[in-house]
């Protein structure tokens, strides 16, 4: 007994003592070898000089090439054709080649296939593969591969939950329901580098498509060797400019450069580590501290103290994607009545709520496609040209010819999901609502799997949120959520009008013809009110100023293979920047800032020029903008960077990833 | 020191009796997650029916639920929780194989420190009873149960990390420096909470007769605190330490988050949001044997302290 009582206070003393050293070790473990200067800002890079190829001279590069990218979220997978979610596609577009590729502004160029050919009724493609592109073993990337990808996407043994972006192709959706073998799918490999793909429907939109993982090869010998183990590292093969190297869960995914891609002479970043913060003020912390060069969002309650202490990290620009509440047309008081819906639609004062609730200069909406799709511009209903009073003086007048009024308000409830943004928006609407019409909103918040469901069935909605970030530039992603029937219908709109103007834009060829039948669509849907719209969503992240290479575009795809880190500029500048070089500066290197109309614009646009013949598109890439023409004084005033770059998509994360792949 | 036969077999009952409690725990957890609304394969993109087919067969949740609950428990027999619904590259196996060394490194580290702080600073204190480092101590520990760790973190981090540039602002390496903060934010409200308990037993203690008695003998000071009041002050303490060091472990989820360390919480948080059957079934059994086996050892360690308590002479 007493040697136990001395035992025990003896521990405690060396645990004392054994603790203090931990201590000071750790605190003494300052790895901070990175580009800070003073309180989380950073250095300045040097001139970018290119050279006619429209790379970076190598005098200009830093010695250190490597890229620590903050993902957001662990992926879920880097299967290619089971990936769903940001996480997962972010990281397989740097270790995947699909056939088509995209540039950094986001337009389709060549991939693993250099051209390609389109027949007349625009339902044969025939895809000629690069001779010289290799798996990251060295063997050749064949037609066979494809073919061999594309049947197992397909393959209802794969289970894969993004098989339906190939439902275009024929057959497909009789192989995914397993009527059909996978041999049936429309993919043929005519010769080792020639793949045919047949369409059920000619698909304008299918060039774009191709840079989907679920498009992506998979190497059949590895994937036979190592079975449901492949996608790990040591195992996987793949055909993209990086290789897995280092896949530690929830901590980070190392991808180093795949000495056997094609283009890799072009590759400039030798490593990327891919991080899954979860918390973006973690995030923004870990890039401050000079840990991290790219986030993969910023906090939504600092866009201003952003704004402010870093200007030229934080990024800014519009997503391919529109926020706007719904009407369950099938339920009371909402059903056959327009008038209504465009009264409590007339009544919200949308730059108000872009201005003070979302706060990171989202675009206030009148439409649902948002702007940033090629050569279409949506139609403008009557009232988007009016002032916020002549709106609200019809809001008023249509709900008193409702049957509305003090007395007799009208009240509903309107469901969101967690999320800051949502629960700002469902707030701020509601106090309008109350404000301007005397309407009497209860504001329901709910679980995120029960407001899925509860929006599905369509039994208790009333007014809720929605909103649409699309897989691939083009209307008809947004324009088929209304058809008659659809799963993701939640408004119960249903108009034959509609869905045979659908069906026309879905056979329909002619560019000109096609963008004028889906204009004539969005404007039947505009006037029957099934949805108010709100704003278009933006992206907001920090990226390192001297990470270059890249640019804003609406899909947000940003592959590594296309970035590099310049020098710091530290021997010429002064550590202090004065503020004005600091606007200069920002303006001078702006692509990162691009104003809305600026904004390239990937897929559809592309496609339906190419509708007529025989396709060159390797002609058509430009690697890199022409930033470095711009002249930085013409820039500050044409960019002031309040106007341009304020914006900040506060929803909820988790719905954002489950909407976009 | 556990020598005594009526001890083992009241630790072999105690062992046993794990096994229907986390039938229970198993049973109740299964139809709780499938009672919630919406299920893995929820999300905004339409599921066309083919494929939510295929996903379900699957996962063997096209069955009927019983069906599937069996399957589970026969699968649980031989420790094998499946694979992750979320995770598909991995089984819930190799997750939990993965995020429990970095969880019970962290909630033991902190567990550890919380417990020689504790005490030292609740011995102090009470040893110096209503002077004004008394009042200090307990004013600063009452401070440390009152501000929550999500609070204190951003703040070392931004301190330590950001502006000193001491200390990493999150993320996992198994190195020390990235630890340190972690584990000690997660040690502070259970340092100060442990400081408040033995001050007040060791106050009690002091004031005890036997106290009185060893004093009377001419003892030094020194000796009666290391001798005789040391043991019997720290048993609220011990038996405090069992759900607290199960609560660091499994309940660490909002410090994993802030420091981004790939440990087990969030699976759970993840996983139940997620509806990830497998992987929530899998961390609930796993915390579920975790706490039984902590509150376990507390109670030996408590009777090994306390002889009042021993089992032997009842039985």
């Amino acid at each position: 007994m007493k040697s136990g009582k001395y035992d025990s206070v003896n521990l405690l003393h060396q645990f004392v003592l054994l603790s203090i050293p931990v201590l000071l070790l750790g605190a003494c473990g300052n790895d901070d070898p990175e580009q800070v200067a003073g309180r989380g800002r950073h250095v300045r890079p040097v001139e970018l000089i290119l050279n006619e190829d429209g790379r970076p001279v190598p005098a200009v590069l830093a010695d250190v090439q490597e890229l620590h990218r903050d993902n957001g979220q662990e992926p879920q997978t880097l299967d290619p054709h089971l990936a769903e979610g940001l996480p997962s596609a972010h990281i397989l577009r740097d270790l995947f080649e699909g056939l088509t590729g995209e540039s950094p502004e986001g337009r389709i160029i060549p991939g693993a296939a250099i051209r390609w050919n389109i027949s007349r009724d625009g339902k044969t493609y025939t895809f000629y593969l690069r001779r010289d592109a290799l798996w990251s073993n060295g063997d050749p990337v064949t037609a066979e591969d494809f073919v061999y990808g594309l049947r197992r996407s397909a393959d209802p043994a794969t289970a894969s939950k993004y098989a339906q972006v190939l439902l275009p192709i024929e057959n497909a959706a009789e192989v995914l329901s397993g009527d059909l073998p996978t041999s049936e799918l429309g993919v043929t490999a005519m010769d080792d580098f020639t793949l045919q793909i047949r369409m059920r429907d000619p698909t304008p939109y299918f060039l774009a498509l191709l840079s989907h993982s679920s498009t992506y090869p998979v190497h059949r010998a590895s994937l036979l060797e190592h079975g449901s183990a492949f996608s790990r590292p040591g195992n996987l093969v793949s055909n993209g400019a990086y290789v897995l190297s280092e896949w530690v869960i929830r901590s980070r995914i190392v991808l180093v450069k795949n000495p056997y891609y094609w283009d890799a002479d072009n590759v400039i970043l030798e490593k990327v580590v891919y991080y899954p913060f979860e918390d973006q003020s973690t995030a923004l912390k870990r890039f401050r501290a000079g840990k991290l060069q790219w986030t993969s969002e910023v906090p939504n309650n600092q866009f201003k103290w952003l704004q402010e202490h870093y200007p030229d990290e934080l990024v800014i620009s519009p997503w391919l994607g529109s926020y706007f509440f719904g009407f369950n047309l099938e339920r009371e008081p909402f059903i056959e009545n327009p008038e209504l819906r465009l009264a409590l639609l007339l009544a919200l004062d949308r730059d108000l709520l872009t201005e003070k609730v979302t706060q990171f200069g989202e675009l206030p909406s009148y439409t649902l496609v948002p702007p940033g799709i090629r050569d279409y511009v949506s139609p403008v209903p009557e009232w988007a040209e009016w002032t916020q009073a002549e709106r609200e003086a019809e809001a008023r007048r249509l709900y008193a010819a409702a049957g509305y009024s003090e007395e007799n308000p009208l009240k509903f409830e309107i469901r969101y999901t967690a999320g800051e943004n949502n629960k700002k928006m469902a707030l701020a609407a509601s106090s309008l609502w109350k404000q301007v019409l005397g309407v009497q909103a209860t504001l329901l918040n709910e679980e995120y799997k029960v407001f899925l469901q509860n929006r599905e069935r369509k039994i208790l909605t009333q007014v809720f949120q929605a909103g649409w970030i699309s897989d691939y530039a083009d209307p008809y992603s947004f324009l088929n959520l209304f058809r008659s029937g659809y799963g993701r219908n939640y408004y119960g709109y249903s108009n034959s009008l509609y869905d045979a103007l659908l069906d026309q834009v879905a056979a329909e060829r002619i560019p000109s013809r096609r963008r004028r039948l889906m204009f004539e669509t969005e404007s039947l849907l505009l006037a029957d009110v099934p949805f108010i719209p709100l704003y278009t969503y933006v992206t907001k992240r920090m990226v390192n100023p001297r990470l270059k290479g890249w640019q804003s575009n609406v899909m947000d795809h940003h592959y590594s293979k296309h970035m590099y880190f310049l020098k710091a500029a530290t021997d010429e500048v002064p550590v202090v920047v004065e503020d004005l070089e600091v606007i200069e500066e920002g303006a001078g290197e702006d692509v990162t800032i691009d104003s809305l109309q600026e904004i390239a614009v990937p897929g559809a646009g592309v496609l339906i020029e190419e509708e007529t013949e025989t396709v060159v598109p390797g002609q058509d890439q430009e690697l890199l903008p022409p930033q470095e023409d711009k002249e930085p004084d013409s820039q500050v005033e044409d960019v002031p960077l309040e106007n341009e770059t304020g914006g900040d998509v506060t929803q909820d994360k988790v719905i954002q990833e489950e909407m976009i792949e | 020191m556990i020598q005594d036969s009526g001890m083992a077999r009241h630790a072999l009952w105690r062992l046993l009796g794990l096994i229907p409690t986390l039938l229970m725990l198993i049973t109740v957890a299964f139809f709780l997650m499938r009672v919630a609304p919406g299920g893995p394969f929820d999300t905004e993109k339409l599921l066309p029916d083919d494929i939510e087919a295929n996903l379900n067969a699957r996962y063997h949740l096209d069955e009927p639920l019983l069906q599937q609950y069996f399957r589970y428990l026969g699968q649980v027999a031989v420790f094998d929780f499946g694979p992750s619904i979320q995770y598909k590259d991995w089984t819930v196996n190799e997750l939990i194989r993965q995020g429990m060394p970095v969880s019970l490194t962290i909630g033991v580290a902190a567990m550890v420190l919380a417990f020689i702080f504790g005490t030292l600073l609740g011995i102090t204190a009470a040893l110096r009873q209503n002077t004004r480092a008394d009042y200090a101590l307990m004013g600063v520990a009452m401070l440390g149960i009152s501000i929550p760790n999500f609070v204190v973190a951003p703040i070392l981090i931004l301190l330590l990390a950001v502006y000193a540039g001491w200390l990493p602002a999150g993320g996992w390496d198994w190195s020390i420096a990235s630890m340190v903060l972690p584990v000690v934010t997660l040690s502070l409200p259970v340092t100060a909470y442990i400081a408040r308990l033995t001050r007040g037993s060791m106050i009690e203690v002091m004031h005890s007769n036997f106290i009185r008695s060893a004093r009377a003998k001419g003892l030094p000071e020194s000796v009666v605190i290391r001798r005789h009041a040391l043991r019997p002050a720290l048993l609220p303490v011990i038996s405090f330490l069992g759900p607290a060091t199960a609560g660091m472990i499994s309940g660490s989820v909002i410090i994993e988050r802030i420091f981004s360390i790939p440990g087990l919480g969030s699976y759970f948080v993840q996983g139940a949001l997620n509806r990830d059957y497998t992987l929530v079934m899998g961390v609930v059994i796993f915390y579920g044997v975790l706490i039984i086996l902590l509150n376990f050892l507390v109670d030996m360690i408590y009777a090994w302290l306390n002889p009042r308590v021993r089992y032997d002479k009842k039985r």
